[in-house]
């Protein structure tokens, strides 16, 4: 499987951003089909959702898209083995809540995640000091540790999850959930510039992004962008044509 | 006021508790556990809360001994009556002392999750009082099925936001908090209703709802001249049995027991027995026990009463249980409902369901004949009554 960090790295040495499209994992029309017409479209990666029965990291669409994934009887494997079906050149994250990794255990979680052909896992919920053991057992997998940096992160703990993270830092770009924002907030600079010194891990933006103008603009001081909301609007209402169309034109703006 | 060693710097109780939130909230924690740890026996913010509580909460609250049921369960039964505290439930000592701490830390903007409605009346009352806006998140199911409490909390200024997603219960209240406070957590505080969440609330909580147990020592060593034999409460979250409880953990001669809402049966769906049938997992920022599928999803529940309708609890429980420091059993919706409908006729209480439900626990006479029973009457039940008529299927109460 090919590794997150150095996929994002070339595509950095080439000259050009990242682009990630998250989509909910079982969502009808979510199928391994649907992920190769993602990397063909221009990501350089792809963040996996498994639907969890408590969002809280997840504004209206999210939600909504994790219900009735969740309502089709989607369980974590039946994710994984869409991911292993896409057989992508490109890498994958999953990005899962704590619990339905607590309940089966790191270890055996990760041995599935290995086994499905992921690439690297963020866990919204299990902030850096909570996470001691999973670090260790996702290292020894070499499986990719995303972790979250805020708005109000106090230094030492931008320093921390700087240290924590593989593959990329989640650069949450304002205060609040998951959900498409008029305007790319100030905020997503300030958490950027002040992980820059910290790490040469890319950085990446995400939460609020759904536009080509907001993703150029987060990718002039950002390595990439994260774009989830804007893209399950689209699917949420069937927009499967749309949804890609989005992805392209979002990669046509970050180069 | 004495410090519990619970938790530790790192907010477990053991392997429980802790902080599973995203990243964005952390600094809003941080900073409430610094200030607790600050305030807690800070001479100035006690006086001022102890004030209140006896001025305006009106504490202390009686115990009474319930003469007649009693006799007919052959037990000494003694009611800390928490249903006399204004508003009508224990909530008010949790919302009174979080809404002061908010004010100290300079936060302009109250929010709220409610079930039963009486920790969203208890939290929109200290708002009026100290002057701050408030919002809070109900379930439309709870908002149904606890009409009368949303009335009260419009009246007293507060705006009521429906929640509709999932069960529409409070399980999804709090999530929905949540995800307001993630984006307004410079300026909000976020006043939980239990135990529950992530460090430092289970501690907060405790140490503000703990006055319901050293209240009631002090006065059923006045009244009996020593300790109860056992001391009962009933389990949501876990803040009326934990304030009770506190006085007593560790000694040896005091029997406590937890009562969870057996709802209708013990299928997964249909009660709300996080300690008895529930295991380990996470929910709303805390490990502890937890209502789930394989897959660990959080499984829905049911119980009659609103307040315990909830698949996890107070991670300080998780602990007590499994130190076998306290014992946790349950009464199904129908026991409550007797439990419900024996306080009114014996002894001129009418309960909130909640503490019906541990009424209900003592009709089957689980406790030596003899003993003396201290209960925790955390509320009154006229929130309920729709819901009593209706499941009496409007034949006499
Ligand atoms: C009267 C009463 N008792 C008990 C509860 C359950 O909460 P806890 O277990 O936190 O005391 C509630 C919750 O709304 C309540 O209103």
């Amino acid at each position: 499987m090919p590794r997150l960090e150095p996929a994002l790295r070339a595509r950095l040495a080439a000259g050009g951003r990242c682009l990630v499209p998250y989509v909910t994992g079982g969502f009808p029309g979510v199928d391994a089909g649907l992920l190769r017409e993602l990397q063909d479209a221009g990501a350089d990666a792809i963040e996996v959702g498994i639907p969890f029965s408590d969002p809280v990291m997840d504004g209206g669409v999210i939600q909504e898209a994790s219900r009735v994934s969740l309502e089709a009887g989607t369980r974590p494997r039946d994710v994984l083995a869409t991911i292993a079906q896409a057989a992508l050149d490109i890498p994958v994250a999953v990005m899962t809540y704590v619990n339905p990794v607590f309940r089966l255990g790191e270890d055996a979680f990760l041995d599935d995640a290995v086994s499905g052909g992921v690439s690297g896992l963020i866990v919204p919920d299990l902030p850096v000091d909570e996470a001691g053991e999973w670090i260790g057992r996702c290292r020894r997998r070499d499986m990719a540790t995303v972790f979250l940096a805020a708005p109000g992160s106090s230094p030492d703990r931008l320093v921390a999850t700087a240290e924590a993270s593989r593959g990329f830092v989640y650069c949450v770009s304002t205060y609040g959930v998951t959900g498409a924002r008029e305007r790319l907030a100030g905020t997503a600079r300030e958490v950027v510039e002040s992980l820059r010194p910290l790490t040469d891990t890319p950085l990446l933006v995400g939460v609020g992004i759904g536009t080509p103008e907001q993703a150029a603009e987060a990718t002039e001081f950002a390595d990439g962008v994260i774009v989830g909301s804007a893209l399950m609007a689209r699917l949420v209402e069937g927009d499967r044509a749309g949804s890609l169309g989005l992805v392209r034109s979002l990669r046509a703006a970050v180069a | 006021m004495s410090t519990p060693a619970r938790p530790d710097a790192r907010g477990r109780f053991g392997t429980y508790g802790g902080r599973y939130v995203p990243e964005v909230l952390i600094p809003a924690l941080d900073e409430l556990a610094a200030a607790w740890a600050e305030l807690r026996d800070d001479p100035g913010f006690r006086g001022e809360l102890d004030a209140l509580l006896r001025d305006f909460v009106g504490r202390p609250t009686p115990v009474t001994e319930a003469a007649r049921l009693s006799h007919e369960l052959g037990c000494r039964i003694w009611l800390k009556r928490e249903d006399l505290a204004h508003t009508g439930a224990h909530k008010i000592n949790n919302a009174i002392g979080q809404v002061l701490l908010a004010r100290r830390l300079g936060k302009t903007r109250i929010i709220a999750e409610t079930g039963a409605g009486q920790h969203g009346v208890a939290t929109a009352t200290a708002c009026a009082l100290l002057g701050l806006p408030c919002v809070v998140y109900m379930g439309e199911e709870d908002i149904g099925r606890q009409a009368p409490n949303v009335t009260r909390m419009e009246l007293l200024g507060a705006q009521v936001v429906p929640v509709t997603a999932g069960q529409r219960t409070l399980k999804e209240a709090v999530n929905q908090a949540l995800r307001d406070w993630a984006g307004s957590v410079r300026t909000t505080h976020y006043v939980i209703g239990s135990v529950v969440g992530p460090h430092p609330f289970p501690g907060l909580v405790r140490d503000l709802q703990r006055v319901i147990g050293d209240e009631a020592r002090e006065q059923m060593n006045e009244r009996t001249g020593r300790d109860p034999d056992v001391v009962v409460a009933c389990v949501g979250g876990g803040s009326n049995s934990i304030g009770m409880f506190t006085a007593f953990v560790g000694e040896p001669d005091v029997r406590l027991v937890g009562v969870e809402a057996g709802g209708r049966g013990s299928t997964l769906g249909e009660h709300c027995r996080s300690i008895t049938l529930g295991q380990p997992g996470i929910l709303h920022g805390a490990m502890t026990y937890l209502l789930q599928d394989p897959d660990g999803q959080t499984a829905s529940t049911h119980s009659i009463s609103a307040g315990l309708d909830y698949p996890g609890v107070g991670p300080e429980h998780a602990w007590l249980h499994d130190e076998g420091l306290a014992e946790y059993v349950s009464a199904t919706d129908e026991e409550a409902l007797a439990g419900f409908r024996a306080l009114a006729r014996t002894e001129g209480i009418i309960p909130a369901l909640e503490p019906a439900h541990v009424i209900g626990w003592l009709l089957a006479k689980p406790l030596e004949e003899g003993s003396t029973v201290l209960v925790c009457l955390s509320g009154r039940g006229d929130k309920d009554l729709d819901t009593v008529r209706h499941a009496l299927g409007d034949g006499p109460a």
